[in-house]
């Protein structure tokens, strides 16, 4: 067991844990953040995916040791004081989202996405979305929500 | 109608009420729940597809760290468990009853398919739950296994199940054999084809998990479990398994990310949790992990079919012919006897007049994992058959594959098909028209010679699909062999302030029934759609309910929720003909509000509620105080979305890699509460019916039985840029079966798809068939084939 | 995931350290690889050292006549780099096309190689631009490298340090992707320099990446796409499964190629 130390949705964040604990699990399991999802086992649908130093990775493929000292940001904190972002928003009026297992790494990889890349064309998004899986919307809405948002923030 | 109001009412794409807590990371799915002192639960699974347990120690695996107890089958059949069922009991041709394996919930002394269960291990962390499990010596003596379809049933192969000898748990049949060896024997021209319908694996994106436990003082189980039928799992978890009485048994299914038909069925890890959590004391938590549910969950699809059509010389319709073998997987799941049957058979009359219609279906056993329903289920099948030799067939006649599927559509209604089926309202014709302008098909030969031009292959796939739904009258089920009725539950409640909150035996998990389900009450009693709450999925809350599977939520959950309506109006009319001191004949209740007609006297919403509780001044003999009503809705008939899909393919012949062009869907659902929420409901179905036509195999090692597409390395998922956006129109025929013309848009897109696609993909090639999923190699394979033969020709 | 030690050095000479004391160490760089094989209980390390906070191998240097880039460089930093955009936009291509955005954050070059899975992209660039492998033992040529499947030069706590990347006149990478897992089913590299021509294919060999010498010689002769169009490799020795089979990949082997030198032209 070993401490590790980390800044969460803007606060401080600290526990005792084996170093085998990924940072999945740290965010759902020792902060109680469950909005992180984990949805394979094989680092590629994207449930889990959050911003870790403000760039976007599968927590599920990660040792939280390796966000030692980290700024770490899930779909909890996107919300900034308690206005929803605009992908938020997107999502909810494009109907981006069904079963809502995805949605949250689905949002997370979009906000990044829209960071590197604001000009966003159809098959851009289409592109960027390789590491996340949603069963559900057939990611046409998805990707109408992801387009829209990036307009919005233009 | 106030305008807020008409802009929250039925047909109106109104933005979901349930995505707030979802893009905020605030649902509650099963694994987000943690209760005290819990415990982790791990499953030892079996690495063999079909061995005899010769003996288990599991005295390492209890001595191991955090280890709080080990169960075997044997604990499970000391305590006299039982095992696992399925609801619905199909009849061979021969009149005797389908031949049921025995399915326990932890394997007994053999093990029947890669992933069976032969072990959960308890213990502090699921860390230490998993290491244990390595520790358990299991002696297996390895036996030769069934594995593929198309073998299953030779008497040299090996038998999954002793009661069912050369695997063949049913022989069942269906329409008039005689009348269709008559026209067959009298067609001027026959058409046949052999088709696979491949195997797939439903992969919601939440893994299924469950929380069992156990309170001493009351007795009382709870189950926390990834279920899209809480109510109809805890009937069985009691009555059939024997874990508890139905009434010290608990079952809520909180948050469910995707069903498809995977979490319709009771599986061996729910069962196990639950009776698990009264032996260790404390409660247990297990979630599956992504190779478990491809190992675990109960599979979809996977036929083998031969099809006859017989034409007249008009290319009119004469007869179908089908046998097919169907892959039930090592044991018999929840619904899986009535899949290949009533949910198949009976839907091979397809959008056409059949005069006759013959179907011969083998359910058979293999070890592989049970295979069930998976959106769709049958009708999937159906279609595939239908909208693929029909496309065969105008091919063949020379006849546009459109002006065919004219020649031979149901135009009259009601409308008795040879296969049980009475199609009650549709217009064919208005959708394929619809699907053929959005599609522009008279610019297809110039598409296709300009992507010519470029090196494509270009094809164009029609499907004018049918599906039934609204699952279904119970007398009709019941007749057919289901175990269960298919009705709904309903209860309206309303507070005195005048807040509403609606209970539904139905289960959302992805569909919106929060938003659709409040549009319909806020419409109904003119009250803003905030007002109304929707509470589903926990047997605690909600008395009884089917659950939601087979597009059955808006034409029989909302039907019950209209005649719980229906009786919430008549006795809010006799409460508000008290207040006004009028006749209950003269009250009328309009956008919220009651008047007596002709007079200036009125009562709001709010004011009538709080009066139904204070119930000053009752005629204790006319009015009880309160304002709650409940009802159970039984359907009259299953519902008939029909419609049609057009899909347009490029094929690069270098590669072999078809990319869709264009894919327009037109479908009939009737009337629609949310328009936004349906064609959701349409894309996403279409994604999967593109899964299955292009991408997605379950694949078993035809030798060893090992699952060969055990995870998304080998599984192929359609990504976001695996498909197109697609072009949707909707036609509208009222269904005349429930009260607000409703017919179900859950399935249709998974159901009407792939025939599209693969008519299209074999358009481009000019070959007949080709097997789904229609991969880059295999594509390039048939050109290969298909080359040296033209260039012969 | 077994239990293990977990080390996060600072400095190269840390790590090294580290890596002697430990019993059986593994090197994680981004995880991208080693987590999965960790979660599925396929690997027990007694120590892993993670050396993706160590700075010095963090970087990308444009020097003289070619691209020196840091082990410990992720893979997104390769793809946006403006120096390797100039120099090598082939070499910048290929990173931005390794797995998805969000294993391009955390994937880097050095475990990439490292790990040589025969599916992965580098070991195309590497072997396709003749680079130079920087250890903290030695210099090792991208031919000596990669000696088979998940298997390549290095020794026992041998730590990649960087790889020099030499600016190519003309390259260009072409992936079929496999329509599961996303990894490269066929990918190839071709490139023309100093070096002369190089044709690299990975993804299909049954060990790992590997040159195409009829191929090479063609290209040296004619730089075009018809050059390769008709050079089949055998079908022995590369991968058969149930996405293709060995002829299949075989004949992607040349479509890629050409797709690549037209690309590259």
């Amino acid at each position: 067991m070993s401490v590790v130390a980390m800044t969460v949705n803007g606060k401080p964040a600290s526990a005792d844990i084996e170093p085998r604990t990924l940072l999945v699990q740290f965010i759902r399991e020792q902060l109680g953040l469950t909005g992180t999802h984990v949805g394979c086992d094989t680092s590629q649908c994207g449930a889990c995916v959050v911003h870790v130093d403000g760039r976007a990775v599968k927590s599920c493929t990660m040792l939280a040791a390796q966000a030692e000292g980290a700024e770490v940001l899930t779909i909890e904190g996107l919300a900034a004081n308690g206005d929803l972002h605009p992908v938020q928003k997107a999502f909810r009026e494009h109907h981006g989202l069904q079963c809502g297992f995805c949605t949250p790494g689905m949002i997370m990889t979009a906000v990044d996405l829209i960071r590197r890349k604001p000009e966003l064309d159809e098959e851009t998004v289409r592109e960027e979305l390789e590491g996340n899986i949603c069963r559900c919307t057939g990611y046409h809405n998805i990707v109408k929500a992801i387009l829209a948002a990036s307009q919005e923030m233009r | 109608m106030s305008g807020a109001i008409a802009a929250e009412g039925i047909g109106q794409p109104v933005r979901r009420k349930e995505d707030f807590r979802f893009i905020t990371g605030n649902g509650h799915y099963t694994d987000d729940i943690a209760r005290a002192r819990q415990t982790y639960a791990y499953f030892l699974r079996s690495p063999h597809a079909h061995a005899r347990i010769k003996s288990i120690d599991t005295s390492a695996a209890e001595a191991a760290p955090g280890v709080v107890a080990v169960f075997t089958g044997k604990h499970v059949a000391d305590d006299g468990l039982g095992g696992l069922i399925c609801g619905w009991t199909v009849t061979s041709k021969d009149g005797t009853p389908m031949k049921a394996g025995a399915h326990p919930v932890l394997a007994f002394d053999t093990v029947r398919y890669v992933g069976d269960h032969v072990a959960m291990v308890v213990a502090e962390t699921l860390a230490d739950a998993r290491a244990a499990a390595e520790l358990i010596d299991v002696d297996y003596e390895a036996l030769p296994a069934a594995v593929a379809l198309s073998t299953c049933q030779d008497e040299k192969t090996a038998q999954v199940h002793t009661e069912a000898p050369r695997n063949t748990c049913f022989e069942w049949e269906l329409g008039n054999k005689a009348e269709t060896e008559a026209a067959f024997a009298k067609a001027d021209r026959v058409v046949k084809l052999d088709l696979t319908n491949n195997r797939l694996i439903p992969n919601a994106m939440e893994p299924r998990a469950a929380i069992g436990e156990y309170d001493k003082g009351s007795g009382i189980y709870t189950l926390h479990t990834t279920s899209q039928n809480p109510h109809v799992a805890r009937l069985v978890l009691s009555a059939f398994v024997g874990v508890a009485p139905e009434h010290k048994l608990r079952v809520v299914a909180p948050d469910v990310g995707g069903g498809f038909g995977s979490k319709i069925f009771i599986y061996a890890e729910e069962t196990a949790c639950v009776w698990a959590a009264a032996k260790v004391g404390r409660p247990i938590k297990w979630t599956g992990d992504r190779s478990e549910a491809f190992l675990s969950d109960a599979h979809g699809r996977d036929h083998l079919s031969h099809a006859e059509l017989a034409l007249d010389k008009d290319g009119k319709f004469l007869g179908l012919r089908v046998k097919t073998i169907a892959n039930l997987g090592a044991y018999l799941s929840t619904f899986s006897a009535s899949v290949p049957t009533y949910l198949y058979g009976t839907l091979l009359s397809g959008q056409y007049d059949f005069p006759a219609i013959y179907v011969e279906v083998d359910g058979v056993y293999t070890h592989t994992a049970p295979v069930d329903a998976y959106r769709g289920a049958g009708r999937p099948e159906a279609t595939y058959l239908v909208e693929r030799i029909v496309e065969t067939a105008a091919r063949e006649t020379g006849i546009d594959p459109a002006e065919l599927r004219r020649r031979n559509f149901v135009r009259t209604f009601p409308h008795q098909t040879p296969v049980i089926m009475n199609y009650d309202a549709g217009d064919y014709e208005a959708s394929l028209d619809a699907a053929l302008e959005a599609i522009d098909y008279k610019g297809f030969a110039a598409r296709k010679s300009e992507a010519a031009s470029r090196g494509k292959l270009r094809g164009i796939g029609f499907s004018s699909y049918i599906e039934a739904c609204g699952l279904a009258p119970s007398a009709a089920v019941g007749s057919l062999g289901a175990g269960v009725g298919l009705w709904e539950s309903a209860e309206v409640r309303v507070n005195p302030t005048g807040n509403i909150e609606v209970l539904t035996g139905s289960h959302s998990h992805g569909q919106g029934h929060e938003t659709t389900f409040a549009q319909l009450v806020a419409s109904r009693l003119g009250v803003p759609l905030d007002s109304v709450e929707i509470v589903h999925g926990d047997t605690d809350k909600v008395q009884f309910g089917m659950g939601t599977y087979g597009s059955r939520s808006g034409a029989v959950g909302m039907s019950a929720i209209v005649r719980a309506l229906d009786k919430i109006e008549t006795k809010a009319k006799k409460i508000a003909a008290h207040l006004m001191e009028a006749a209950v004949e003269d009250i009328v209740f309009e956008n919220g509000t009651f008047t007596v007609q002709g007079t200036d006297k009125s009562l709001a919403w709010a004011e009538l509620s709080l009066a139904a509780y204070t119930a000053h001044g009752f005629p204790s003999a006319d009015i009880e105080p309160g304002l709650k009503e409940g009802a159970f809705y039984d359907p009259t008939n299953f519902t008939f979305p029909a419609g049609c899909h057009i899909c347009e393919v490029e094929i690069d012949p270098d590669t072999g890699i078809t990319r869709i062009v264009k894919f327009v869907a037109v479908d009939d659902f009737g009337t629609v509460i949310n328009p936004m929420i349906v064609e959701g409901q349409v894309h996403g179905g279409i994604a999967q019916g593109i899964g299955q036509a292009l991408l997605e195999h379950g694949v078993y090692d035809p030798d060893s039985g090992q699952l060969v597409t055990g995870s998304y390395m080998d599984y192929c998922m359609p990504r976001a840029d695996d498909l197109p956006s697609f072009t949707l129109g909707f036609t509208k025929t009222v269904c005349p079966s429930n009260p607000l013309g409703m017919k179900g848009c859950g399935e249709a897109g998974a159901i009407a798809s792939p025939p599209a696609i693969i008519n299209a993909v074999t358009d481009a090639l000019g070959i007949r068939d080709i097997e789904m999923p229609a991969t880059p190699a295999r594509v390039w394979e048939a050109l290969q084939s298909a080359a040296p033969r033209a260039a012969a020709e | 995931m077994y239990q293990f030690n977990y080390e996060r050095p600072k400095t190269l000479a840390d790590a090294e350290a580290l890596l002697g004391k430990a019993d059986d160490p593994k090197i994680l760089a981004g995880g991208q690889t080693l987590i999965p094989t960790l979660k599925q209980r396929l690997a027990m390390p007694s120590d892993v050292i993670d050396i993706g906070g160590i700075k010095e191998l963090d970087f990308i240097r444009a020097e003289g006549d070619a691209v020196m880039i840091g082990a410990a460089t992720r893979h997104a930093t390769v793809a946006t780099s403006p120096d390797v955009r100039k120099h090598n936009p082939a070499l910048a291509d290929l990173a931005g096309w390794i797995g998805d955005p969000a294993v391009r954050h955390m994937g880097t070059l050095g475990g990439s190689i490292a790990n040589n899975d025969p599916a992965a992209d580098y070991p195309a660039a590497c072997l396709g631009l003749d680079a130079k492998i920087h250890t903290t033992k030695r210099l090792i040529e991208a031919d000596e490298f990669f000696t088979g499947m998940f298997e390549t030069a290095l020794q026992d706590g041998e730590i990649i340090k960087e790889v020099t990347f030499p600016h190519p006149e003309k390259a260009a990478y072409m992936k079929f992707r496999n329509p599961a897992s996303r990894y490269a089913m066929v990918g190839v590299f071709v490139s023309k320099g100093p070096w002369g021509v190089r044709v690299a294919v990975t993804g299909a060999g049954q060990n790992g990446v590997f040159r195409v010498a009829e191929m090479e010689e063609a290209l040296a002769k004619s730089w075009s796409p018809d050059a390769v169009a008709n050079i089949k490799v055998p079908a022995k020795g590369i991968n058969s499964d149930l996405h293709g089979s060995a002829e299949y990949r075989a004949h992607l082997v040349t479509v890629m190629a050409k797709r690549a030198v037209a690309a590259a032209s």
